[in-house]
């Protein structure tokens, strides 16, 4: 049995509006653990306004091998970005 | 209540870089600079109601043992981390009653410095409360460690509601939410309340301190006294 405690990784919304932002990671014992942990390692500076903790081991992430499939295809298609679009003057500022 | 805030938090920083984990670590110091924070409120109001020129660090570095005024819990060893949590969660059950008390306190400092604390304190609970039913309701060797714990510092559990003239409030009507919460807590953690309402007085009166807090104090105050100029 490992004496390590489960990792968490912890995402911390900074103020309301804005979307929680992955800030790091740590170790607890459980999900409660790790909010307590995550309040006392992340938040210590008035960082934020809502806190998620995800165990990491249910992340499942996209290998960096990968890249060339996932990514590369995307290089030649400039139309799919909305600076094709010609905006009316009168819409004003997006 | 300066005091025993002052004391718990000197202890309780003795474990910054020592702690089991990281992340009980910092917990542990951000607990502690919490309660150095109320010492600061607490001392400092109690210099200005007295009236002597003496502000919150003289009080905290230039008394001598028999001049405290803190709870006998608060200054016994820290251990391992077992009794260390078992201490903080005693001491936090009582505080967080006693600041609930207080902020009704007819004075508006004593009113606003309970205001504030009972924020930080109703965290601290939180936390030492799931750390106590976590290692009483874990391993053999966790649970054994925290029974034992809680009948080492059992006898300190009944100064926190002796009644005395210098209480701020009345601190026997706590002891109802206090059994309450405990006997919740320990129930969830599988450990046995002691019988023994034996209960070592002497701390917040001031007569009979333990052994322990000569020693916490001579390491606390031997700057500031070997060299009285000193600025940090």
């Amino acid at each position: 049995m490992s004496n390590e405690w489960p990792l968490w990784e912890v995402f911390i919304r900074g103020q309301h509006g804005l979307s929680h932002r992955h800030v790091g990671s740590l170790h607890a014992s459980d999900a409660e653990h790790a909010l307590q942990n995550a309040r006392d390692v992340y938040t210590r500076r008035k960082e934020g306004v809502s806190i998620w903790v995800v165990p990491a081991a249910d992340i499942t992430a996209s290998a960096p091998e990968d890249k060339g499939s996932l990514y590369d295809p995307a290089d030649d298609k400039v139309y799919r970005h909305p600076t094709f679009f010609d905006i009316p003057d009168d819409v004003g500022a997006m | 209540m300066g005091d025993s805030t002052l004391v718990l938090g000197q202890r309780l920083s003795a474990w910054c870089g020592h702690a089991p984990a990281l992340e009980e670590d910092i917990a542990l110091a951000n607990i502690a600079l919490d309660l150095i924070g109320q010492t600061q409120l607490w001392l400092g109001l109690a210099g200005q109601r007295e009236g002597k020129d003496r502000d919150a660090d003289t009080l905290a570095f230039h008394r001598d043992a028999w001049d405290f005024r803190n709870l006998l819990l608060v200054e016994q060893p820290n251990r391992d981390f077992g009794v260390t949590m078992m201490r903080q969660f005693l001491f936090d059950t009582w505080h967080l009653e006693a600041l609930r008390a207080l902020t009704h306190h007819t004075d508006a400092d004593i009113s606003a410095i309970a205001q504030k604390a009972v924020k930080e304190v109703t965290y601290h609970r939180e936390r030492s409360t799931d750390t106590v039913i976590a290692l009483g309701d874990g391993t053999e060797e966790s649970h054994a460690r925290m029974q034992s714990a809680l009948d080492r510092l059992w006898p300190y559990v009944g100064e926190m509601f002796e009644a005395d003239a210098d209480d701020l409030t009345d601190m026997a009507a706590l002891r109802p939410a206090f059994d309450a919460h405990l006997a919740a807590t320990l129930s969830a953690a599988t450990l046995t309340q002691p019988s023994s309402d034996f209960a070592h007085l002497g701390g917040k009166t001031g007569v009979r301190h333990t052994e322990h807090l000569g020693h916490m104090l001579a390491t606390m105050q031997v700057l500031p006294r070997s060299y009285p100029d000193a600025k940090w």
